[in-house]
């Protein structure tokens, strides 16, 4: 635990002196939506690489976390500081509610389930009109303020977006050593032998699935201020899948998998700039071979090319 | 609301239903041959519909011959997706499954997008567009033939089934695999087989679709979710219940969009997806199944 403690400590000192060099800028700009892309990884991570369960609607809960947080900024005058926990209180609630019905259902089922809730939160976001602007989106959200410093540039921005990033990686990296994260585990492997062991199976898929849309929830409040504008567009079924392939790329059950899998992601784009039309080809392709032939992502899979390459080299199987 | 204008609704519901059990069937036949939900099943309709398209306007083939060719060329996709995707897979989990088949779908369209572009094309109608008077309610010629189509490829499924011995190899795949294959039925190619009837009848019903509905590169999404909606009320079986399923699925979209609100057409849909899967996920008309470990 310390060692992983260190790795963290160094991680969370790379990821805080990263954007000095910069000072503000483009690249910096970028990295804030590794921030906020992480933390979604993340929190998707939780449900589907820890226990097991795919949701296929967690752009749908990226989506409530910044309507809701936008609204009651723009619409009703509360502090962003206010509104940020409200909505994820909210989206907690909602997805404790709908996991009940939702989590007893396996596989396939449940990856259908999901995906159509998250295409019903698409369509309310877009029908629903008076509240959230419709397909033209919503602006002028205020930004967060700490006393007289607000959060406006993008330099000032990647802090914050990164303070909680770092924390969900945190956080993460604790559940997955302690008791909850054994249990998670151990309904990932086998839900009966869970059970049988006393693992309440039917709660605990529960939790994590609203305490995973709470994570995204967040990301989205943060998104919306940070942004200062939201459409509906950057919250349907291709973000979803978006998102599940930073998953399963990073690498499925790793607590910095998720970060490499939304770091790769968001800067793929950007580096294959002017082959804007070709992202979706890659990303599918990316999806398919990943899971053919690097099934445990980038995080297992390099360090096992490492081996193999050492091997041919040396000649002689050491293991 | 005028009695007229809801047999209107249901009219036009249930050439759309037919549609939606066309490509339910396609999940069907593929999940009880293999297990697997083919997320990629949507994405066989808007291949068959676009080259279909292409067919009529770069070879300039006639219609009777276009539909004949785009289906063989989306089952050839179908095929190579089995071929290349599925069966090398080594680790084949439910999870794992579902991320590729979501992979192939997203690389189906995004290939599609690059080679037909982002723009929807229409097609002309088989036999013209002259509306026919019934009953008060009005339909077009490409309603009967999207009906007559269904019905057709729909008894030509039951006969392959039920009298036919490589029909009969699939049911028992689907009943039992394992047991299957101890009978000398080689299971792999059945699930070859499972790929390419629904790829073809997916492709089939894009085809017949694409007239009415328009096809563009990402059309697939929609429908296949929605055929996976009526297969889910049909329980899963490649026959009439998912006929059924389909059919109820379109009229009542047609229906909510006509008399409660366009907007949330789509959503009804999935409202019903929803309620069915928390209620009764073995469908409308099957027995609850206790769960084997």
């Amino acid at each position: 635990m310390k060692r992983e403690l260190l790795k963290f400590l160094a991680f969370a000192l790379f990821m805080l002196l990263l954007p000095l060099p910069f000072r503000g800028g483009y690249l910096v700009n970028v990295l804030i939506f590794v921030g906020i892309n992480t933390m979604l990884a993340v929190a998707l991570n939780l449900l589907l690489g820890y226990a097991g369960q795919i949701s296929l609607g967690h752009a749908g809960f990226f989506g409530l976390g910044a309507y809701l947080s936008a609204i009651l900024t723009t619409k009703y005058g509360w502090n962003p500081w206010a509104a940020l926990p409200a909505g994820a209180a909210i989206v907690g609630c909602l997805a404790g509610l709908v996991g009940f019905p939702i989590l007893k259902l396996k596989g396939h089922y449940l990856a259908m389930a999901t995906l159509g809730l998250g295409i019903i939160i698409y369509i309310v976001f877009n029908e629903t009109v008076d509240l959230t602007g419709g397909p033209s989106g919503l602006s002028g959200i205020p930004n967060l303020c700490l006393g007289s410093v607000c959060f406006d540039s993008d330099f000032k921005n990647y802090y914050l977006i990164w303070v909680f990033a770092l924390l969900t990686v945190l956080f993460s990296l604790n559940l997955a050593n302690s008791r909850v994260g054994r249990a998670l585990r151990a309904i990932h492997d086998s839900e009966v032998a869970a059970r049988v062991v006393g693992v309440n199976a039917r709660i605990l898929k529960v939790q994590i699935f609203a305490l995973s849309a709470v994570i995204c929830s967040l990301a989205g409040g943060l998104y919306a201020h940070t942004m200062t504008f939201i459409a509906p567009a950057s919250f349907g079924f291709n973000f979803s899948v978006e998102l599940l392939t930073m998953v399963v790329i990073g690498g499925l059950g790793s607590v910095y998998g998720p970060f490499l899998g939304a770091a790769l992601l968001t800067l793929l784009p950007e580096i294959l700039r002017g082959a804007n039309d070709y992202d979706i080809v890659i990303y599918g392709a990316l999806l398919v071979l990943m899971v053919m032939f690097m099934s445990g992502g980038l995080v297992r899979g390099i360090p096992d090319l490492y081996r193999k390459v050492l091997r041919l080299k040396g000649g002689v199987d050491h293991a | 609301m005028q009695f007229d204008q809801i047999i209107q609704f249901s009219l036009s519901g249930l050439s759309t239903g037919a549609i939606y059990a066309l490509i339910g069937i396609g999940f069907s036949i593929i999940y009880n041959a293999t297990g697997i939900i083919n997320f990629a099943q949507g994405e066989f309709v808007m291949v068959g519909g676009l080259l279909t398209l292409s067919c009529l306007e770069l070879l300039h083939l006639p219609i009777l011959a276009a539909v004949p060719c785009a289906v063989a060329a989306s089952t050839l996709v179908g095929v190579l997706f089995e071929r290349l995707a599925i069966r090398p897979l080594r680790n084949p989990t439910p999870i794992n499954l579902v991320i590729i088949t979501i992979g192939g779908s997203i690389l189906m369209r995004g290939l599609a997008m690059l080679v037909w572009g982002k723009d929807t094309h229409g097609i002309a109608s088989f036999s013209g567009d002259d509306p026919i008077v019934i009953a008060g309610a009005t339909i077009l010629p490409q309603h009967l033939w999207i009906l007559g189509v269904t019905l057709l490829i729909i008894s030509i499924n039951k006969f392959y089934f039920y009298h036919t011995i490589s029909g009969k190899a699939m049911r028992a795949c689907a009943y039992n695999r394992r047991a299957a294959s101890l009978v000398g039925i080689d299971v792999r190619r059945m699930v070859l087989f499972s790929f390419m009837i629904s790829s073809a009848m997916g492709a089939a019903a894009g085809i017949i679709a694409a007239p009415l509905t328009m096809v563009a590169y990402d059309v697939g999404v929609m429908l296949g979710l929605k055929g996976f909606c009526a297969a889910i009320i049909g329980g899963m079986s490649s026959g009439i219940p998912t006929v059924i399923g389909g059919l109820l699925l379109g009229v009542l979209e047609s229906l909510g969009a006509g008399l409660i609100s366009s907007g949330y057409k789509d959503a009804i849909a999935f409202i019903i997806l929803l309620l069915l899967l928390f209620l009764r996920p073995q469908g409308l008309f099957g027995k609850p199944e206790s769960e084997r470990v």
